[in-house]
């Protein structure tokens, strides 16, 4: 019997053997193996060597296409949201209206939805490019380790201060609010870091630095300050604010045409202007935003520059010209439809401005849309002498674009400033007064943007992009940053003649805010694959050629079909995460459908402050429960 | 003829006369293309205009829906109505035919004008000082080879023009020129119609491969006369001093 206390320390069942022996068996298994391991070396060496793999029947490309286009638009959702959500909950701290707290607070839901999606497909992405595309990412690897490392650590904190600040809203009430807002400033600020970080990927990309010296950070940081970084940086902060503006309105939208009683359609319709105005005030400096960046891209490489602007992708302008006067026209609609159906009685007195207006904005999309070289049968251009036709063609080159461009801007933000001083009526003594200089602004203005845009045709190109085309978009900026506090200071003291009535747009309405919503994700699709295919057969401008088999450009209609595609797509996704979202919603709420609607809210008499263009009061128009 | 149906038919079939037959009394016709797209915008205009209201909205939308509806509809209404019913399918059945039956009449062009320079081009700059000396060379060289086509005014109309189609391009027309870089024209002068890249191909230029006979330093001398003599100034990104 084994003593319990010893430990064996060899098996009995194990053959005896002698040293020697062993050594020789080792010796043997080790010269049998070493094939073996060549053959693991070899494999190493392959699968080190591979430059890209494919996913047959589907396309690497198309793969990387789709996933990453969903990527870009969750995050800029993502990312465009928390701005307006955090300036929203400003709003209601300073204002003391908690209308305003709830309302940031159910942004911020949506963006938390989203949030986990998101970073989903940030994942399969990166998957999918390590995979596909190994020796593009090697590279890359290569020049931004350390701002892989930066954006690690940026999204962990990101997402520690996104739990914190959606879990702790509601402890975070009182005197743990300041607390709360500067949680909400760290949650932009980290948002901006995730943002401007990749940037530096994408736009590296198309407009390498590379340095050869110095250290990993040193090599890091000359690639990340490549010329397009900061006008992307810039187009994209903007355009994602547009992007949550809109998106936000379509779920008010939708939500509003589900609503079961009036206190439901009230709230959703006053979300939906909210959406549509945080829409509105970020599509307005968008153009300026893009009209630089694509300076610089002209100003890094003509090359590119003609590609995008004048060379096959020159029609994709066309296309954006298109979109965005259907995101202008339908902003407008909404501001439109807003006076005639929440201000009773004011649709006569508004009707001439509109059709001016509307006039202007037609008139300006039609010279937006005329092509430089016009779509013809070769009748048709023997007629005209050729694809540009002699008056119209003026209308297809940069000045006219430009021009046009700030009309419609400034038109818009007309809109904006009627909605805003319908059914009231100045008081002050220099109203009038204030009225007129705004008026003769306004005229000047007008005609001063199209004198620069007409003169700009005999001016060299340098001018007109150094200071006519510049001087243009000050102007407008000028009238948007005069007009507003003018406005506001006017209507603090302004009479209300007719009471704002929320909850009564029509359904054309809801699928108004619905399609502006669609028209940013198609622009944004479109735009994407744009700037991506500006590269043509390079992965890194003029530094790492594509060799794959997808080294050519698709043909605009293919890519037309991926653009529907990635919008339809991301429709479904953001439906259904906002379904799975709002799913608790459902249980407490008041009435059931089916049952009688709650009679329309009172309108306070205080129920129209100043930028939001009127809320409905709190406790009569917000959701119970 | 009153409401808002009547007035945007009346609109649109103004608009129509207008752009298909006046507007060519002073200028080119318009290509279909771009009366279609017109037309469509005030279509849109009219829609969004009568639909603000409530109100607008039915008497914009009602006639037609009642028409198709047949609702309340008697006699000469309810004729019509079949008719359209009849004629509609007929009319889409015409449109797949013409758009389907083999035709020998080619498609409609839709040209790349001005592809991307190749690499080797992209960021060159006249080596040649803009004096007047070389202006004044250059302007000789271009009457001498350039101007039989592109025109004695560097409009287009030089004698040979009237046989090319796309013709010649006019350089006073701010379209053209003003909008490049000199480095664009010295390559498309020197490589030609043949030299240019297939993105937006078929290619129809005329344009000779002048490198065969010009050397360089003529090929920038001409752009300096070109721009010179149409009043135009290359897209730079320095202003000059």
């Amino acid at each position: 019997m084994k003593n319990p206390g010893t430990i064996e320390t060899r098996h009995s069942w194990l053959p005896k053997v002698k040293p020697a022996s062993l050594f020789g068996w080792s010796v043997v298994w080790t010269l049998l193996l070493l094939p073996a391991c060549v053959w693991a070396q070899d494999a190493a060496t392959q699968a080190m060597s591979v430059e890209y793999r494919d996913i047959p029947g589907l396309g690497s490309r198309n793969v990387i296409w789709v996933i990453a286009q969903q990527h870009l638009l969750l995050a800029g959702f993502v990312l465009g949201v928390p701005i307006f959500a955090w300036v929203c909950e400003i709003v209601g701290w300073k204002t003391k209206e908690a209308r305003y707290d709830t309302l940031a607070k159910e942004f911020t839901k949506l963006l938390t939805s989203a949030y986990a999606t998101t970073a989903l497909f940030g994942g399969i992405l990166l998957f999918l490019l390590i995979g596909l595309y190994p020796k593009l990412m090697a590279y890359l690897s290569d020049v931004f380790f350390p701002s892989f490392i930066l954006y690690c650590i940026l999204f962990l904190l990101e997402t520690v201060t996104l739990y914190l600040y959606w879990y702790g809203w509601d402890a975070m009430q009182g005197n743990k609010k300041g607390f709360h807002l500067f949680l909400g400033f760290l949650l932009n600020l980290f948002a901006l870091g995730i943002m401007i970080v990749p940037n530096a990927w994408a736009t590296f990309q198309a407009s390498p630095v590379v340095v050869a010296d110095g250290t990993a950070i040193d090599r890091a940081w000359a690639a990340t300050w490549n010329p397009t970084w900061w006008p992307v940086n810039i187009h994209r902060l903007i355009a994602n604010v547009v992007l949550g503006g809109f998106i936000c309105g379509a779920y008010a939208g939708i939500r509003y045409l589900l609503a079961a009683s009036q206190a439901e359609r009230e709230h959703y319709d006053w979300m939906g202007y909210v959406g549509n105005f945080i829409g509105v005030f970020g599509m307005l400096p968008l153009p300026f935003a893009g009209y630089w960046l694509m300076r610089e891209i002209y100003q890094y490489n003509q090359q590119m520059g003609i590609t995008l602007m004048g060379g096959f992708l020159a029609w994709l302008f066309i296309l954006q010209a298109m979109l965005i006067g259907v995101l202008f026209l339908g902003a407008n609609y909404y501001f439109w439809m807003g006076i005639t159906y929440r201000i009773p009685g004011s649709e006569q007195s508004y009707k001439r401005p509109i059709l001016a207006m509307l006039i202007v904005l037609m008139v300006c999309l039609g010279v937006w849309m005329t092509p430089h070289s016009l779509v013809a049968s070769l009748e048709e251009a023997r007629k005209m002498g050729g694809t540009h036709h002699p008056l119209l063609g003026v209308f297809g080159v940069m000045s006219a674009k430009m021009t046009v461009a700030n009309l419609m801007i400034l038109v818009t933000f007309m809109s904006f400033i009627m909605y805003w001083r319908a059914g009231k009526q100045e008081t002050s003594g220099w109203a009038k007064m204030a009225k007129a200089v705004m008026g003769a602004l306004l005229v000047i203005a007008g005609i001063a943007v199209i004198v620069l845009g007409v003169w700009g045709y005999f001016v060299p190109a340098i001018i007109r992009i150094n200071y006519f085309s510049v001087a243009q978009v000050l102007i407008v900026l000028f009238i948007m940053i005069t007009f507003t506090p003018l406005t506001a200071v006017l209507m603090k003291s302004a009479k209300t003649m007719t009471e704002m009535v929320w909850g009564r747009m029509p359904i054309r309405a809801a699928y108004c805010l619905v399609s502006n919503a669609v028209m940013v994700i198609l622009l944004m699709s479109l735009m994407g694959y744009a700037r991506s295919s500006s590269r043509v057969h390079w992965h890194v401008y003029g530094v790492m050629r594509d060799t794959s088999d997808y080294a050519y450009s698709p043909a605009l209609g293919y890519a037309a079909a991926f653009m529907s595609l990635n919008t339809f797509v991301f429709c479904l996704l953001v439906a259904f995460i906002f379904w799975v979202a709002t799913m608790g919603d459902k249980g407490k709420k008041g009435p059931e459908r089916g049952q009688p609607a709650e009679e329309p809210a009172k309108i306070p008499m205080d129920a129209t402050p100043a930028m939001a263009g009127g809320a409905p009061r709190e406790g009569e128009a917000t959701p119970k429960g | 003829m009153k409401g808002p149906l009547a007035q945007t038919g009346i609109l649109l079939v103004g608009m129509y006369v207008f752009l298909k037959f006046i507007l060519p009394l002073f200028t080119a016709p318009l290509p279909a293309s771009l009366i279609f797209l017109y037309l469509a915008l005030t279509v849109a205009a009219a829609m969004i205009f009568y639909t603000m209201s409530g109100a607008g909205l039915e008497e914009f939308m009602g006639p037609i829906g009642r028409f198709l509806t047949g609702e309340g509809q008697k006699g000469v209404a309810t004729t019509a109505r079949v008719m359209v019913f009849m004629l509609f399918p007929l009319l889409v059945g015409w449109q797949t035919y013409t758009k389907l039956a083999p035709s020998d009449v080619p498609p409609p062009e839709n040209r790349t004008i001005h592809p991307a320079p190749p690499g080797e081009f992209v960021g060159l700059s006249n080596p040649f000082q803009k004096t007047q000396e070389n202006i004044m060379m250059g302007k000789g060289l271009y009457a001498a080879f350039c101007s039989p086509c592109h025109g004695a005014n560097f409009d287009g109309k030089g004698p040979a023009s009237v046989g090319f189609n796309p013709p010649p391009a006019n350089f006073g027309d701010p379209g053209t020129i003003a909008q490049l870089q000199e480095s664009y024209l010295f390559w498309r002068i020197k490589k030609g119609g043949v030299g240019l890249p297939v993105e937006g191909m078929p290619w129809k230029s005329a344009m000779p491969r002048w490198e065969v006979e010009l050397p360089d330093e003529w090929i920038w001398k001409i752009i300096m006369g070109e721009y010179d003599g149409a009043g135009q100034s290359p897209r730079t990104w320095e202003e000059e001093e």
